[in-house]
């Protein structure tokens, strides 16, 4: 359902399904639609059991980085020595993304269901659910179905908190999300040590995406083999995917389709296309820390893994970011480049200095102040952004910049040259 | 912020008036269960302090530090870390307008403009004459899909655009 519109036809709609219907936020609303009856299936079944399933289903991260889901449970010790946690990341802050949202709005039990079943699987008692400090709508509603679920007795044992986060993209980064949980500065950790092994608190703790948990009751109600049938380009990239559609479209909102999906399809057809008389200049199809398409790639990319992959970018997030023919490209890279510098915890020297310097950079050609060498002084920083750091804060800063003097260099020169007129004051 | 505007606040002088007594202190005894450590309570706390002072004083970060075994100078680097804990008194109705791409290309600095206006307290980040509005462009709010969206207090709306802020602004006048 591609909220807040009506379901196109080309949609499959399984996380989706109950978006816009207030009564499935109750957990009597929730369970007459087939709530927690995956949940109760889990409950007979031995936590490995439910980790293969899983695995068999091709499940792979939706936050960003498509790890496979299945795996990343069975890094967690078999034998349970000291208290296992589950992290659910709940901080949705990539610019262009807002799929996490609509899904603990309107499906608050479907996230606490895929939580609790990922509670067994990888034998924690504990989840923290870290939802990001703007996040008041959505906390209230989670809040209030935990309570529902709780007071029910849903989880019997297990204990799920929801823990605030208090303005910090980079707490949605696993191990700075973990610290922030601990009482920290959201500073990331060096891995390894990898979280199954020293998680939040020093324990064995598995973090998953909001979205990758509500898939998980879809999975084990209907089968491995009917997730996995899901995909219409790559075997690799199995299921649903919610994506996010921002910027210059006529029907912005998320839209679930399958898995391989064409991108054309998805802005042309579900969103309505760009705005009469516009044609669409770019697009970023993994929310902001992936690189730029241009309009070709943009209408050859098919959205899975591979697909944003053969096209030079990658699926991320799933949060796409349209610009039509009136976008600045110069100006809206640089706005991405001040994110990042707002955003750098600035443990690191290439992120602290490379994110500020590279916005810096932009400003003065936004200003008519730019020299002929700083496309290459901003390819140079970026490369030392790139693999260099703790995080991928910085790599994240580097991909719209790279990829957009990459394909839009004449805008840049335009300033450069004096042929457009500055929109910035130096 | 410029000085002129700053109240005067965390004067030595005045008394301090402690957080965690009463409810305050019942909310953080349920909160320190559901943490293996005290330090794990920190940020909710500051979360309580700041629901229950508007912002978060120096003070206010001593008593924190006392009732968790931390030190005020760990606290403080906490608070600074995270943008929404405040760190000097803000006006009644605190508004963040998100500014990054995707909005930014739908118009949202118009909508920043409309509300500097609209509400009187004409620069990013300084409170209005009469202590009513601060108003401050913040990064990405997690909603593009709607626009620009904008976080009075705690409400969240979405798709505001300058044609809406003079009727939003009244509504919280």
């Amino acid at each position: 359902m591609g909220y807040p519109h009506k379901p196109h036809s080309k949609e499959t709609v399984v996380l989706s399904k109950h978006f816009g219907d207030p009564e499935a936020r109750s957990y009597k609303g929730w369970t007459k639609r087939g709530g927690y009856e995956a949940w109760q299936q889990a409950q007979t079944m031995a936590p490995t059991a439910i980790t293969d399933t899983v695995k068999e289903s091709g499940l792979r991260g939706r936050g960003g980085a498509g790890f496979p889901t299945g795996l990343k449970w069975s890094f967690m010790p078999k034998e349970k020595k000291k208290p296992h946690y589950l992290c659910v990341n709940a901080d949705e802050s990539e610019p262009g993304t807002f799929k996490d949202r609509e899904i603990m709005r309107w499906t608050p039990h479907a996230l606490l269901e895929g939580t609790a079943i990922a509670m067994r699987a990888i034998q924690a008692e504990v989840a923290y659910i870290y939802i990001r400090g703007e996040f008041t709508e959505p906390y209230a509603i989670m809040e209030r179905a935990l309570a529902e679920a709780n007071a029910a007795g849903a989880f019997g044992g297990l204990k799920i908190h929801l823990h605030r986060g208090a303005g910090a993209y980079i707490c949605g980064e696993e191990t700075a999300l973990m610290n922030s949980i601990e009482g920290k500065r959201g500073n990331p950790r060096i891995k390894p040590p990898f979280p199954a092994a020293f998680g939040v608190f020093g324990l064995p703790t598995t973090i998953n995406n909001v979205e990758t948990l509500a898939a998980v009751p879809h999975i084990l109600k209907n089968g491995a083999a009917w997730y996995k049938a899901m995909t219409l380009s790559n075997p690799k990239s199995t299921g649903t995917k919610l994506f996010s559609v921002c910027g210059h479209v006529q029907r912005p909102g998320n839209y679930e389709v399958t898995m391989g999906f064409p991108l054309k399809d998805l802005l042309y057809e579900l969103c309505g296309g760009v705005r009469p008389g516009r044609t669409l200049k770019a697009c970023i199809p993994g929310g902001s820390s992936v690189p730029i398409l241009n309009r070709e790639e943009t209408e050859s990319c098919l959205l899975d893994y591979e697909g944003a992959v053969e096209q030079g970018t990658m699926l991320g997030s799933g949060g796409v970011i349209v610009f039509d023919d009136t976008a600045d490209m110069v100006y809206q890279i640089m706005r991405l480049a001040r994110f990042y510098a707002h955003e750098s915890c600035a443990q690191c020297t290439q992120c602290r200095e490379g994110t500020a310097w590279t916005t810096k950079i932009l400003e003065r050609i936004l200003a008519g102040q730019g020299k002929t060498a700083d496309l290459d002084l901003l390819l140079d920083l970026s490369e030392n952004m790139t693999g260099k750091t703790i995080c991928v804060l910085s790599d994240s800063c580097a991909a719209p910049v790279v990829s957009g003097i990459k394909r839009f260099k004449n805008e840049f020169e335009d300033y450069i040259a004096g042929r457009r007129r500055p929109v910035m004051v130096a | 912020m410029s000085a002129s505007t700053r109240p005067a606040h965390d004067a030595a002088t005045e008394e301090y008036q402690p957080v965690f007594t009463g409810k305050a202190l019942e909310q953080l005894r349920d909160i320190l269960t559901r943490y293996p450590t005290k330090q794990g309570a920190l940020l909710p706390a500051l979360w309580l302090v700041q629901q229950q002072c508007g912002w978060i004083s120096d003070r206010n970060m001593t008593e924190v530090a006392a009732v968790l075994g931390l030190t005020p100078a760990y606290v403080k680097g906490v608070v600074t870390f995270y943008t929404m804990y405040h760190q000097h008194p803000v006006g009644k109705n605190f508004v963040q307008v998100c500014t990054t791409s995707p909005c930014n290309i739908c118009g949202a600095e118009d909508v920043v403009k409309a509300l500097l206006e609209a509400t009187g307290a004409k620069e990013l980040g300084a409170t209005s004459p009469d202590g009513s509005w601060t108003v401050i462009e913040v990064e990405c709010l997690g909603a593009c899909g709607f626009a620009t969206p904008v976080l009075i207090n705690d409400d969240f709306i979405e798709s505001v655009s300058p044609e809406k802020v003079p009727e939003l602004v009244r509504k919280y006048r």
